[in-house]
C-alpha cells in the first residue's frame, strides 16, 4: 500500500528533521506528531486524538477476539495460535516477550478471518504495532492518552516510510510490511517508555536493519502464510530495537538512510518476491500443494452466483 | 500530504486493503451510481482480482459495497448471502479488462429502476481506489470526496451553469472534470466538492436544459 500519492508534500520527508523538530520544541515525537497533524488544518486536535483513539479500541477488540481462539481464516490454513500463545511453555513464558507474539498473531488471525482490524500502515502488516504498542502498556500501566501519543509516533514514522520507500508488499517486499510496521512499533514503544526522540529514531533503525531483504511470498497470494507469524517475528525484532535503544545503543547509520536502503532493496527486488506468489515460500512444493488444495476449497464453498 | 491517520488506519474488514477495503469501495461507488440497491449486478474481476480475491473476500466486498456496507462493516464476511436475500442478484466472472494497467482492477455493471451503469477502477492500496471509467467514458475519481457524477448533451454554458449553482450552495468545487467521447454527443462530468451539494442545488442542475441525469456519491474514505 502507498498512501503517499506521488507528488505529495509530506508532513516531514525525513525522521531527521522530525527529531530536531521535536527537540526544539522540547516535545516527545509523538506530541510532534499530533501538532502537525493538527496543523494540516483538516481536523482539529480532538479529531485526530477521536480518530486514534478509536483505532486503539478496535486494536484491542481484535487482540482479544484472536486470543480467544475461534477464528478460522478463509481457506482455514490460519487461526487458533494465537490462543496457544495463551499458554507458553519456553524459557520466555510469562514475559512481555511472549505477550507480543500472542498480541500480534491475534490480530492477524483476526484480519486472515475477515474480522475488523486497523491496517498499521497495512492489513498484512496489522498485528505487529497492536502486539507491540499493547503488550507493553498492559505491563507499565499506560493511560489511552500516552497510548494515543505511541499510534501517533507510529504514525510519523510510517509517514516518513511512505514517501521515501514503499508500505506495499507488492512494490517492496514484506519489508515494506510488517518491516515498516516493527520500525513504527519500535517507535511507539520508545514513546510510551518515555524514550527522546533520537532514541525513538535509533529504536527504528535498529529495528529496520533486522528485517531488510525481508520477501513478501504468501502461499496462494493470501494474506495467511506466512503473513501471520512474520507479524508475530517482526514484534520480536522491534521489542530487540526498543531494548537496546533504551540501553543507550545507538545504530551508526542514520534512519532515513535505513528507509532509503529498505526503498532501494524493495526496487531491485525480484518480482517473485513481491507478492506475487511466484518465489519463496509460496514457491515450495508444500506452499504450492497447500495454495492449490485451499483455493479449490474456498472457490467450491461458492463465492460464484448466489 | 501524508497524514498519520492514513497510515494508522483504517478500521476494516481484513484481510487486504486493497483486496477487500478497496474492492468494497467501488462496490459502494456502483451503488452510488444507481443512487441505490441495484436489483442485478454483473462484476469481472481483473489481474490480482481475478487470480486471489475469491480468498481475499474481493467479491463479498464488491457485493457489499453494492449492499452499501462500509469497509468496517463486519456483515462484509455474509454479504453474499446478504445480498441474494435482499434481492441483489450479482455475478462473477475473471475478466482481462482493455486498457486497465493496474493489477487489482474490476468492472461493475449495476441495473436499478431501469437505469443501467457501468464502473471501471483499481484499488490503488491501503483501501484507496480510482474510478477510471463510468459508462465508458474516462474519468479520474477517487471517492476521497463527495463526487456530483451528471450527463449532459456536449453544450456550450453546461459547466458555467452548474459552477454557479454550485457557488449559490455554498459548495466549494475541489477538482472538476468533463469527458466526452465525441464532439455533440453526451459527456460525463465530474465535480470532487469539499461537501454535498443540497438537494436544492442538484435539483436546479438536474432542471438544466442539457442535463440527462444526476448523481451524488457520497465521500468514500
Amino acid at each position: 500500500m502507498t498512501p503517499a500519492a506521488a507528488g505529495d508534500a509530506g508532513m516531514f520527508e525525513a525522521l531527521a528533521e522530525a527529531i530536531g523538530e521535536a527537540e526544539r520544541r522540547a516535545v516527545s515525537l509523538g506530541e510532534l506528531a499530533l501538532q502537525a497533524e493538527v496543523d494540516r488544518g483538516i481536523k482539529d486536535r480532538s479529531a485526530v486524538e477521536a480518530a486514534l483513539g478509536r483505532a486503539l479500541t478496535v486494536m484491542r477488540e481484535a487482540i482479544a477476539r484472536g486470543l480467544g481462539g475461534d477464528v478460522r481464516s478463509v481457506s482455514g490454513l490460519v487461526g487458533g495460535d494465537a490462543a496457544k500463545m495463551r499458554e507458553p511453555k519456553g524459557p520466555l513464558a510469562g514475559t512481555l516477550f511472549c505477550d507480543v507474539l500472542a498480541g500480534a498473531l491475534a490480530v492477524q488471525e483476526v484480519n486472515a478471518a475477515m474480522g475488523v482490524i486497523v491496517a498499521a500502515p497495512t492489513a498484512g502488516g496489522a498485528g505487529v504495532l497492536p502486539g507491540v504498542l499493547l503488550s507493553i502498556g498492559g505491563r507499565i500501566g499506560a493511560s489511552d492518552a500516552c497510548l494515543v501519543s505511541g499510534l501517533a509516533a507510529a504514525g510519523l514514522v510510517g509517514a516518513v516510510i511512505a514517501q521515501r520507500a514503499s508500505l506495499s508488499g507488492a512494490e517492496g517486499g514484506c519489508q515494506a510490511e510488517t518491516g515498516a510496521a516493527a520500525a513504527m512499533a519500535a517507535a511507539a514503544g520508545i514513546e510510551i517508555l518515555g524514550g527522546t526522540p533520537p532514541q525513538a529514531g535509533h529504536a527504528a533503525a535498529l529495528t529496520m536493519q533486522g528485517t531488510l531483504g525481508l520477501v513478501c511470498d504468501p502461499l496462494g497470494g493470501l494474506v495467511e502464510v506466512p503473513c501471520v507469524y512474520r507479524n508475530a517475528t517482526g514484534g520480536a525484532i522491534a521489542l530487540a530495537g526498543i531494548e537496546m535503544a533504551m540501553a543507550g545503543v545507538e545504530f551508526p547509520i542514520p534512519v532515513d538512510e535505513v528507509i532509503d536502503t529498505m526503498g532501494e532493496i524493495g526496487r531491485s527486488m525480484d518480482i517473485r518476491y513481491r507478492e506475487t506468489a511466484g518465489g519463496g515460500l509460496a514457491a515450495t512444493p508444500t506452499g504450492r500443494r497447500l495454495a492449490r488444495e485451499r483455493l479449490v476449497q474456498i472457490k467450491g464453498r461458492g463465492a460464484g452466483t448466489p | 500530504m501524508v497524514s498519520i491517520l492514513d497510515i494508522i488506519g483504517p478500521v476494516m474488514v481484513g484481510p487486504s486493503s486493497s483486496h477487500t477495503a478497496g474492492a468494497c469501495r467501488l462496490g459502494l461507488f456502483a451503488r452510488g451510481l444507481v443512487a441505490g440497491q441495484p436489483e442485478r449486478a454483473h462484476v469481472e474481476l481483473h489481474g490480482s482480482f481475478a487470480r486471489t480475491g475469491v480468498g481475499h473476500g474481493t467479491d463479498r466486498a464488491i457485493a457489499g459495497g453494492l449492499l452499501g456496507f462500509h469497509p468496517d462493516d463486519e456483515r462484509l464476511r455474509e454479504s453474499l448471502r446478504l445480498a441474494a436475500d435482499a434481492g441483489l442478484g450479482v455475478t462473477f466472472e475473471n475478466a482481462k479488462l482493455r486498457g486497465v494497467s493496474h493489477p487489482n482492477s474490476a468492472r461493475i455493471t449495476v441495473e436499478r429502476a431501469g437505469r443501467k451503469a457501468m464502473v471501471t477502477g483499481s484499488s490503488l492500496g491501503a483501501g484507496r481506489i480510482l474510478v477510471s471509467a463510468i459508462d465508458g467514458f474516462p474519468v479520474e475519481v477517487t471517492g476521497a470526496f463527495p463526487t456530483l457524477v451528471f450527463a449532459a448533451a456536449d453544450a456550450p454554458g453546461t459547466v458555467a451553469a452548474v459552477s454557479q449553482i454550485l457557488a449559490g450552495d455554498g459548495t466549494n468545487i475541489a477538482t472538476l472534470r468533463v469527458s466526452r467521447r465525441r464532439k455533440g454527443g453526451s459527456a460525463i462530468h465530474l465535480y470532487e466538492l469539499d461537501s454535498e451539494p443540497s438537494d436544492d442545488a442538484r435539483r436546479r442542475i438536474e432542471a438544466l436544459h442539457a442535463t440527462q441525469w444526476v448523481r451524488v456519491i457520497e465521500r468514500l474514505a
